[in-house]
């Protein structure tokens, strides 16, 4: 069984982001990069499953600027086996529905059993991609998973959802996305990031494909979020219980 | 204009705030269609609310279970004529919304905050660090609503009730079991108080003093990340950028540090509460009144004075 893990190089998480001042757009600028988070956790899970012989090889791809190499090498040095990087403008970020199309005809030449993908890309919050990709393939789709199971040609799939948990069966070839609990991705040791140096990466340009990715959406502005009030110390629950009874809660 | 709006239920029955907060929303937009997939019961409720002018039932057992392949292509079969297609943003429309738009070849507007006009939104990215206005060129435009930022239509509706069936299951998916989290106090997204733990509580028996005292408050429990991974709250209790966003009256944080990916799920709630004994931690930097105290001492006085 082949496992295709599609990954996006975002700014790292722990980074918080500064609206520019004319409002055009937010300081990407020397901001540190990493692989989207919930991706780390789709390209643990394909591993996990090559570890245990239910998957035969991990293919990993992303959709980008020619950095986004970095974020392939770093799968591959987590044990993905091969890496097929997508090129776009650089400062020009993908949406959803473009990155879908352009994945759909990677997904067309590799034939995956199985697409695992991050349930969200944490820069545009859009929790999309997978549900599109599953669209225009025509296959199913378990969204936001916290455990797998493959089984007779269908991967039984444990949902984090509102009201607690669910559990659908959905058939191969599939999307699966990430949620958090899924599992936790591993750190690759030194001798791995020295040997996925040497694992094939592809590289191709979004012009090699017949696909029109102009964006359908225009950002007009961006703004910084409202900002609160300075708030205050209190000096002990007595004093928190009197705000309280002030505010009406009690 | 008019806009289909996905109806949220759950548990087979209506979910009428999220539901309600969706329409007060779509009616910004043009006249509203709510799409019912659930019992007949279900679509009676909904079309108490006001602003909706007709209820679409789907009660076909392949929608029940918010099986994202079945209900896409109901709701790409009921098409003709729409402008926009809604939802609150629920896990049941984050899953199905983006496949709807996908098969009509448009793009998502995700977790919208803002309606500015029929084609331009504004939208939360990078956590909540900044909101994008955005104007989308396509036909159809699907939207899901951040239901914290928008008010409850009245309930004083009478819209007819019209059966749609569609077709039906797509047999690409099903639906094994539910692990449904039981509980009697008020629903996590739309409770005025919202009292949450964070690491600092340390184990899954010291939550119960973060249960305690929203009920004392006669609040909902919330938690972040790390408190769910650790095994002390249940992962739908789960407050934050990934998880689920609130705007409380009062929301108090325990021993919660303050990431930016969970302030992202709260830093709209009008009145905020935070306890740490660490004197430095961000979450004193949103927080209206904070405690600089061990929990352990500081929650149960608490519990004993209110
Ligand atoms: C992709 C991604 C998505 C994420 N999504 C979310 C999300 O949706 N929601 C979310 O919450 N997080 C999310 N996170 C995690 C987030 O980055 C933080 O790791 C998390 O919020 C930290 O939780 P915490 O504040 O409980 O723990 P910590 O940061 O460890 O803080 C614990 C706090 O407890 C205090 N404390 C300890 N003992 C006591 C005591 N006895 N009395 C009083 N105070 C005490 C400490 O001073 C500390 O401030 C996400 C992370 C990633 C990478
Ligand atoms: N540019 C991209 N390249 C590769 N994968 C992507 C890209 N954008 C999104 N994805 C995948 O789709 C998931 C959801 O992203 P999004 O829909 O943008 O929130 C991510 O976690 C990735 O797995």
């Amino acid at each position: 069984m082949k496992v295709l893990v599609p990954v996006k190089r975002v700014i790292d998480y722990n980074v918080k982001v500064k609206v520019k001042a004319d409002g055009s757009g937010v300081d990407l600028a020397n901001v540190k990069m990493s692989m989207n988070p919930f991706d780390e956790i789709a390209v643990e899970e394909a591993i996990r499953l090559k570890e245990a012989g239910t998957a035969t090889e991990v293919v990993v791809v992303s959709i980008g600027e020619k950095k986004a190499t970095d974020t392939l090498r770093s799968a591959m040095a987590m044990g993905a086996d091969r890496a097929v990087l997508i090129t776009t403008d650089q400062g020009v970020d993908i949406e959803p529905l473009a990155v879908a199309k352009l994945l759909k005809a990677v997904i067309d030449e590799e034939a995956p059993d199985l697409v695992i993908a991050g349930k969200q890309a944490i820069d545009n919050d859009m929790n999309a991609t997978g549900q599109m990709l599953a669209a225009l393939l025509g296959w199913g789709q378990a969204t936001f998973a916290s455990e797998v199971k493959i089984e007779d040609g269908a991967a039984i799939v444990t949902r984090e959802v509102d009201g607690g948990m669910q559990t659908i069966s959905v058939k191969l070839p599939a999307i699966i996305t990430a949620d958090l609990r899924l599992n936790e991705p591993r750190y690759a040791s030194l001798p791995n990031i020295m040997k996925a140096k040497k694992k094939p990466l592809e590289e191709k340009s979004a012009d090699d494909f017949d696909i029109d990715i102009t964006p359908r959406q225009t950002i007009i502005a961006t703004e910084e979020p409202a900002t609160r009030e300075a708030g205050i110390m209190v000096g002990s629950v007595d004093e928190l219980v009197a705000k309280l009874k002030e505010g009406g809660f009690v | 204009m008019t806009v289909l709006c996905l109806a949220e239920v759950s548990g087979g029955a209506l979910a009428l705030d999220a539901t309600s907060k969706a329409v007060t929303a779509s009616a910004k937009l043009g006249d509203v269609t709510l799409l019912v997939c659930g019992p007949k019961a279900a679509a009676e409720d909904a079309a108490k609310i006001a602003g909706v002018s007709t209820v679409l039932l789907a009660d076909d057992p392949a929608y029940a279970n918010g099986l994202a392949e079945n209900i896409a292509a109901l709701i790409v079969s009921l098409k003709d004529g729409v402008t926009h297609i809604t939802a609150a943003s629920t896990s049941i429309a984050k899953n199905v919304l983006p496949r709807v738009a996908a098969l009509l070849d448009v793009m998502i507007l995700s977790d919208v905050i803002e309606v500015v006009d029929a084609d331009t939104f504004k939208r939360p990215v990078y956590a909540g660090n900044a909101v994008q206005t955005v104007k989308t060129s396509d036909a159809i435009k699907v939207v899901t609503f951040r239901t914290s930022t928008f008010d409850l239509a009245a309930d004083t509706g009478a819209a007819a009730i019209e059966a749609v069936t569609g077709t039906g299951d797509a047999a690409l998916s099903s639906h094994v079991s539910d692990d449904v989290s039981e509980s009697d106090r008020p629903e996590l997204t739309s409770a005025g108080v919202v009292v949450s733990g964070g690491r600092g509580v340390g184990s899954e028996e010291d939550f119960a003093l973060i249960e305690k005292l929203a009920d004392k408050l006669g609040g909902a429990v919330g938690a972040s990340r790390a408190a769910v991974d650790s095994g002390y709250a249940a992962n739908d209790l789960q407050v934050g950028q990934t998880g689920k966003v609130v705007a409380p009256d009062l929301y108090v944080a325990i021993g919660i540090s303050g990431a930016i990916q969970h302030l992202a799920g709260m830093k709209d709630s009008k009145v905020i509460v935070a306890i740490n004994k660490d004197e430095e931690a961000p979450i004193f930097q949103v927080s209206d009144f904070g405690l600089a105290a061990d929990l352990f001492q500081a929650v149960p006085e608490l519990l004993e004075k209110l």
